[in-house]
Formats: structure tokens, C-alpha cells, sequence
């Protein structure tokens, strides 16, 4: 081999290589997302400190966090039942992948009922918007934004899993799509695990 | 194509992380009825949190597996965000005491 024929490979090896951000254009769509999402949940939650924190009477409703026990375990699980669906469909089992998808579209409507009986509950102790009987009237702004939007992400994730899960079964989408769709929903399982703390357990009146 | 040894290893290690996140998540449950101060209480939780959400996203998210450069380019705008978001915390302190406001 001639010492250009050497050169040339070595040059072929690095444009080989690719650059660091050499993507899957759908994936790279749902992590700009998800970057982008991050940004709105943590200006909401630190706008919630900074309330909280500044606000002598804010109330402490929770007396009971078994809902919320309950909630997080679904949503956990649930990211577990999509690993699950996601391996399954790299692996070709279209009928696993679509059983394990629906399983986790399945948790998340039950997630989904659970915090709309909580609201329920709340709302029928006198909680509302703008005023509660417990303190300030910022808490029920805060407490609805910021639950209500990880509802909302709910919600159209479960939307989307049935919909990636019936066009993958069949044959319109393949492991790549559920790739991102999981990472969507493990995404929506992360900001829970702030907002549980944060929203719920510093709230907890003893 | 994943082999079937692999596909046993992987969903060993997925079941793993997943058993982590849920005692780390009862830690916080835990920590919600500890007798400290709410200032306290919020540093455990916060860190706890930060835990879970780097196991989740690591492993569930697969961000590990990725490139590096992509690892690092999240890693750093996700704490540069956080970072920037604390600017206000001095302000909501002076809400609290009242003091040190301008005549």
C-alpha cells in the first residue's frame, strides 16, 4: 500500500467518524424537546420556591401522601413497561412491543384519573385558583400550573403512545419511533420526580 | 441484533435502576416526615431528586450510551439552566424579612 493510499484511508477514517452530533434527526427533534420543556418546568418549579419561600402563610393541605405514593410508583413502573416495549421492538417482537406499550399507556391513564380525583378532593375542600382556606391564595395558582402542566404532558403521552403503538403495530413506524416516544415518557417520569418533593412532600402537614 | 444473553443483561439492569429509583423515591417520602427544619428538608429531597432524575436519564433515557459530545452538551446546558434560574432566591428572601428595600 502506497504511503497516499495510507493518507487517503486515514482521511476516510475520520470523516468516518462523524461529528459528535451526528444524530438520528428524530432524535435529536425530541431531546431540543426535551431541552426546551426542561427550561419551562424548572422556571415554573423555581417561580414555586421563590413563592414559597417568600410567602410567611403558605398553606400545608396534604394530610395523607398515599395518592401520591401510589402516583409515583405508576409512573415508575410505567418507564420500566416502556424500556420493556422499546427492547421488544428492537428486538422485532411487534406483538410484545405493542402489549408492553399499551401496558404503559394503560398506567398512565390510571396516573392520569388519580390526579384528576386529587384536584376533585382539593377542589371540594374550598381550593380553587385564586383563594383556599388554608393561607395564601397563590398556592392553588402554583399548585394547579405546575401539576396541570405535568397533567397535560401526561395526557398527550398517552395519546401518543397509543397512536406510535397502532402505527407500529402496524407497520408505519418502527423501533426508532419508539425510541423517541420513550424518551418522552421517561422525560414526563423525571420532571415527576421533582415535582413530588417540591409541590407535594414540603407540603405535607404533620 | 441484540442477543438473547444481551436482552437478559439489559432488562437485569433496567429492573435495577428501576429498583433504585423507587427506594430513592421512598427516601424522599421518608424524608418528608423527618423532624427538620423545611430548609433542611428541601436540600435531602433536592438532592435525592437530582439522583433519580441522573439514573433516569442515564439509563432510561439511555444519555449514557450516547456520544460523548452530546452527553456533555446536556450536562453542561442542564446545569447552566439550573444555575441561572437561582438568581431570584435573594429577592424572595426580602419578601420574607423585609429588609433591605430602597427609600
Amino acid at each position: 500500500m502506497s504511503q497516499a493510499d495510507l493518507t487517503m484511508e486515514g482521511h476516510t477514517t475520520g470523516l468516518t467518524a462523524g461529528p459528535a452530533f451526528s444524530f438520528p434527526t428524530k432524535k435529536l427533534a425530541i431531546w431540543l424537546f426535551i431541552i426546551a420543556d426542561t427550561m419551562t418546568f424548572a422556571g415554573c418549579l423555581v417561580a414555586y420556591g421563590f413563592l414559597r419561600n417568600g410567602t410567611p402563610d403558605w398553606p400545608r393541605p396534604f394530610h395523607s401522601i398515599t395518592s401520591v405514593v401510589l402516583m409515583t410508583f405508576i409512573l415508575l413502573t410505567s418507564s420500566l413497561t416502556m424500556l420493556f416495549g422499546l427492547r421488544s421492538a428492537k428486538t422485532g417482537d411487534k406483538a410484545g412491543a405493542f402489549r408492553w406499550i399499551m401496558i404503559t399507556a394503560a398506567a398512565g391513564i390510571v396516573f392520569a384519573l388519580l390526579h384528576v380525583r386529587e384536584w376533585l378532593g382539593l377542589i371540594s375542600e374550598g381550593m380553587t385558583l385564586f383563594k383556599n382556606p388554608w393561607g395564601t391564595g397563590l398556592f392553588g395558582a402554583s399548585f394547579f400550573s405546575i401539576t396541570g402542566l405535568h397533567l397535560t404532558h401526561v395526557t398527550c403521552g398517552v395519546i401518543a403512545l397509543v397512536v406510535v403503538g397502532v402505527r407500529y403495530k402496524g407497520g408505519r413506524y418502527n423501533a426508532d419511533d419508539i425510541e423517541v416516544l420513550g424518551l418522552y415518557w421517561h422525560f414526563v417520569d423525571v420532571v415527576w420526580m421533582f415535582v413530588v418533593p417540591l409541590v407535594y412532600l414540603l407540603n405535607v402537614n404533620h | 441484533m441484540t442477543t438473547a444473553e444481551d436482552k437478559g443483561n439489559g432488562i437485569g439492569k433496567d429492573v435495577g435502576i428501576y429498583v433504585c429509583l423507587l427506594v430513592l423515591a421512598g427516601l424522599q417520602f421518608v424524608i418528608a416526615y423527618q423532624n427538620i427544619s423545611a430548609s433542611q428538608m428541601f436540600a435531602r429531597m433536592l438532592v435525592v431528586a437530582i439522583v433519580e432524575a441522573g439514573l433516569a436519564a442515564m439509563f432510561f433515557m439511555h444519555l449514557w450510551a450516547e456520544k460523548r459530545g452530546f452527553l456533555i452538551f446536556v450536562a453542561v446546558f442542564a446545569t447552566f439552566v439550573l444555575l441561572t434560574l437561582q438568581f431570584g432566591w435573594t429577592d424572595s428572601f426580602r419578601m420574607v424579612s423585609g429588609a433591605p428595600f430602597s427609600k
